[in-house]
């Protein structure tokens, strides 16, 4: 009789489509239950961060974290699950690599509370008020946690043992996650730490038009909205900047299915040290008709410049754990006298 | 010495909130905060992005509503662009769209709030939950549950790539037409999606009306709010989520005003608080009032009641009989009981799905003509869709080469947030007196604004349980009584 494992799942800076994911296998979602008791879901069930608290260390076998730290409580829900999981897994590219809100780090707080609360057009906000992280009203005080300048993976504020990429991951893969978990209940065996559950190859390499790519040099970068896509065809044959050459396959290649390029939520690869400058380096060395010897330097600064935003095409997912994770604040790099 | 109540975590569309509840001397409520904790930043970091790639990002504002978010930047996208998409492409977002409608409705309905009513507020709280639904409605019912919102989830993935994060809607139209066979995988999907629709709106008639507790609590003055409404309406002025016009009626039912997307600015502020991460927007028109409702004040609501409340019918037939019966029941209109939302949702769960029934079998839907290059210079453009918490605004402002400058959102649970603000005081300030708090005040705080809606559905349908709620009465900084809701067990 296998021994039932028990099982949190918390959310920190997330979207709440990792938490729902977790429904999308439907009915198998009782296979784990068969499996473990799941003792904290803050989306779904009504234990309390408390309840987790007052647990003794490396008492709760397997601990979920989704979502990107971005918060001082969503840094304590870290530390507080690492102490007590035995097994600590990054649930989805934010927990993982940052993810999408990992792309703030393009600014900080002082940078993204001007925008929100001052800039924007439908904003009246005379007094210049920002939210504080204690505030006296009337009756007292009230607290806000507080907003930290960078958003952090979790393996940047504490050890994670295994990886389960995607935003949110696949179906297919959240299964696999289970039968991790089924099979560490059955035997108390374990994958080698750091483990990424996916596919150990690149999304090409299960892409259905794989067999189209040449790697031949791209004349001039389109954007997926200025041509219609052939579905047939390789999107970097067609000139459409596809991160499916730098990205771990196990997705099932579900946006190039639905005829659209992969942005690459599912991470680097073993091999790549860093994704986005690996992409950078490949498409800025291919872009441009006839290759380097047939241009001029204005040509080629022209065929390089048609790649737009390459922070956002290339590290979509992955900005904070890039080897060049944020921009500097204005003069901090200033040499001082 | 005064005492503080807090209320968390409990969990939101943008992250995490918690309730702050003053007592006076007397033991009173004095005062309460619906705060929310958090904020990403998408209005900053979007900037310097590719107009084109926004309906792939801003999805991930919020996993359960991506669609809502897709649709609103796709149409600011297209309006940036001044591109207009082929009917075809247009059919398929409807029905892409009230799909999505569809699964937010059923799993809010079912998962979240049914259970206040069935098995009901004086139940075991460990059997306040979908289980102790399904105990009372049957396990074939909680069986057509998961099944339906199944379907729900299905048809978009199938239309738009991802069922959680679609990908397909792009400045000019969609990056893949429908085949036959989807179609037809779609029509019987539809099928089954009415005929549930229409038995969850029996369910709710049968447990919830026909028990006079119930219903004497759908109209008491606890969950009451005397508020504008706003919402879209299509030519006819039917309620409509994926394009029309914003109508605002004010607290006594006239319409106060109809506007197009595009002029949102001049009807819609929004306000800061020190206190929250989360802005108010209210009526430029009438004035920010602070947290009051009445004619006076610039707070206005959206969502379910509010969308039936502007609207002048519903645009398909069995709604439509629906919403007459709704109407019918309060006897006036517009509806100022809070917890109406509910029944309302359910009413809009029904057109949506007879609209992806109805767009499922038009003869257009699998036109492969799906896309519209765009040709002219991009500029700015407004996008809105009805997200199924409410209206949803997406503006954006790019160079000459479609690359973004300036991004505003006012995301639909964000309109609400005054008013969830009100409703949480005025039932925590019917229930504590004389600093006597029971349970109970866990359940109507949290009946008052779950009828919101407020994206806290995500992930509660599946598993037992209800929202995480803690309530600590704090005297002199020190905890002297904790309330939790036992849901463990
Ligand atoms: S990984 Fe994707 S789905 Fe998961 S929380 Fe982040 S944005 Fe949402
Ligand atoms: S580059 Fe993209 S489209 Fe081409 S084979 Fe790889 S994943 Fe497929």
């Amino acid at each position: 009789m296998a021994d039932k494992k028990k099982i949190v799942m918390n959310w920190a800076s997330a979207c709440g489509g990792c938490d729902v994911s977790l429904l999308d296998i439907e009915e198998k979602i009782f296979s784990v239950l068969d499996i473990a008791d799941i003792l904290y879901w803050p989306v779904a069930m009504d234990f309390k961060r408390q309840d987790v608290l007052a647990l003794g260390p490396e008492s709760i076998d397997i601990g979920l974290f989704n979502g990107a730290v971005r918060t001082s409580e969503q840094l304590e829900d870290a530390l507080m699950l690492r102490e007590r999981c035995k097994v600590l897994i990054a649930y989805g590219a934010c927990a993982c690599f940052g993810g999408i809100p990992g792309l703030a780090n393009l600014s900080d707080r002082a940078g993204i509370f001007e925008v929100a609360y001052h800039e924007t057009p439908s904003t009246v906000n005379p007094e210049g008020v920002n939210p504080q992280t204690v505030c006296r009203v009337p009756e007292g005080e009230v607290t806000l946690p507080e907003f930290f300048d960078t958003v952090y993976a979790l393996n940047q504020v504490v050890r994670v043992d295994y990886y389960l990429p995607g935003c949110p991951p696949t179906e297919e893969r959240i299964l696999d996650a289970v039968n991790i978990i089924a099979a560490y209940a059955r035997s108390g065996e374990l994958p080698p730490p750091g483990t990424v559950v996916a596919s150990q190859k690149a999304l090409c390499d299960e892409c259905p038009r794989v067999s189209t790519r040449t790697g031949a040099r791209i004349a001039r970068i389109n954007r997926p909205h200025e041509i219609i896509a052939d579905p047939g065809l390789c999107f970097l044959e067609q000139g459409v900047l596809c991160m499916g050459p730098f990205t771990r396959g196990g997705c099932g290649g579900k946006c190039i299915n639905a005829n659209m390029p992969c942005r690459g939520c599912f991470g680097p690869t073993e091999r790549m040290l860093d994704p986005g400058a690996e992409a950078l380096s490949a498409f800025g060395s291919i872009v441009g008709a006839g290759g380097e010897d047939a241009l001029t330097i204005p040509e080629m600064k022209a065929a390089v410049n048609s790649i737009k935003d390459p922070v956002g095409t290339f590290y979509r997912f992955t900005l904070p754990t890039a080897i060049i994770n944020r921009t500097l604040k204005d003069g901090r790099n200033k040499v001082k006298k | 010495m005064a005492q503080k109540i807090t209320i968390s975590p409990i969990t939101r569309l943008e992250g995490h909130g918690k309730i702050d509840i003053f007592l006076d001397d007397q033991g009173n409520v004095s005062d309460t905060y619906f705060q929310v904790v958090e904020l990403r930043g998408f209005e900053k970091f979007c900037q310097g992005r590719p107009v084109e790639e926004l309906p792939r990002i801003m999805p991930k504002i919020c996993g359960v509503c991506p669609g809502a978010h897709h649709m609103a930047s796709s149409k600011a996208a297209d309006a940036v662009y001044n591109v207009k998409i082929p009917t075809a492409a247009r059919k398929l977002r409807e029905l892409f769209y009230n799909a999505h409608i569809a699964h937010s409705h059923i799993l809010h309905f079912f998962a979240l709030a049914a259970p206040d009513f069935i098995p009901g507020a004086e139940a075991d709280p460990a059997r306040r939950n979908v289980i102790g639904l399904i105990d009372v409605v049957g396990k074939d019912v909680g069986v057509e549950v998961l099944k339906n919102r199944g379907y729900a989830q299905k048809i978009q993935g199938i239309i738009a790539g991802h069922p959680i994060h679609p990908v397909a809607s792009i400045p000019g139209g969609m990056s893949k037409p429908l085949t036959g066979d989807e179609r037809k995988e779609i029509e019987q999907m539809g099928r089954s999606l009415v005929a549930f629709a229409q038995k969850s709106l029996k369910i709710f008639e049968d447990l919830v009306l026909a028990n006079k507790k119930y219903a004497d609590l759908i109209l008491s003055d606890i969950y009451h709010h005397e508020t504008y409404y706003a919402g879209l309406v299509d030519t006819k002025g039917h309620v409509n989520f994926y394009d029309g016009r914003i109508r605002v009626v004010d607290p006594r039912g006239e319409e106060f005003v109809t506007f197009d997307a595009a002029d949102y600015l001049q009807h819609i502020g929004e306000r800061v608080e020190p206190w929250s991460y989360l802005k108010f927007p209210y009526l430029k028109a009438v004035g920010w009032k602070g947290l009051v409702d009445g004619p006076e004040s610039g707070v206005y609501r959206v969502n379910s009641l509010a969308r039936l409340n502007v609207a002048e019918g519903m645009a398909t037939p069995l709604a439509q009989e629906a919403y007459e019966k709704f109407f019918a029941f309060f006897g006036r209109k517009p509806v100022h009981n809070t917890l109406a939302f509910h029944w309302a949702r359910l009413i809009e769960n029904l057109f949506a799905c007879e609209e992806v029934l109805r767009l499922s079998q038009d003869p257009e839907i699998t036109d492969p003509k799906v896309r519209t290059l765009p040709t002219e210079k991009p500029t700015e453009g407004v996008g809105v869709v009805e997200a199924a918490r409410g209206t949803l605004y997406h503006h954006y402002i790019t160079d000459d080469q479609g690359i973004v400058k300036k991004v505003n959102l006012i995301v639909a649970t964000v309109q609400n947030n005054a008013a969830m603000g009100m409703s949480v005081k005025k039932a925590a300030g019917k229930l504590i007196k004389n600093g006597e708090v029971d349970s109970r005040l866990l359940d109507m705080v949290e009946m008052a604004f779950r009828a919101y809606d407020p994206c806290l559905a995500c992930a509660t349908h599946c598993l037992p349980g209800q929202m995480p709620l803690e309530v600590r009465l704090i005297q002199q900084g020190k905890p002297i009584k904790t309330l939790a809701r036992n849901m463990s067990k």
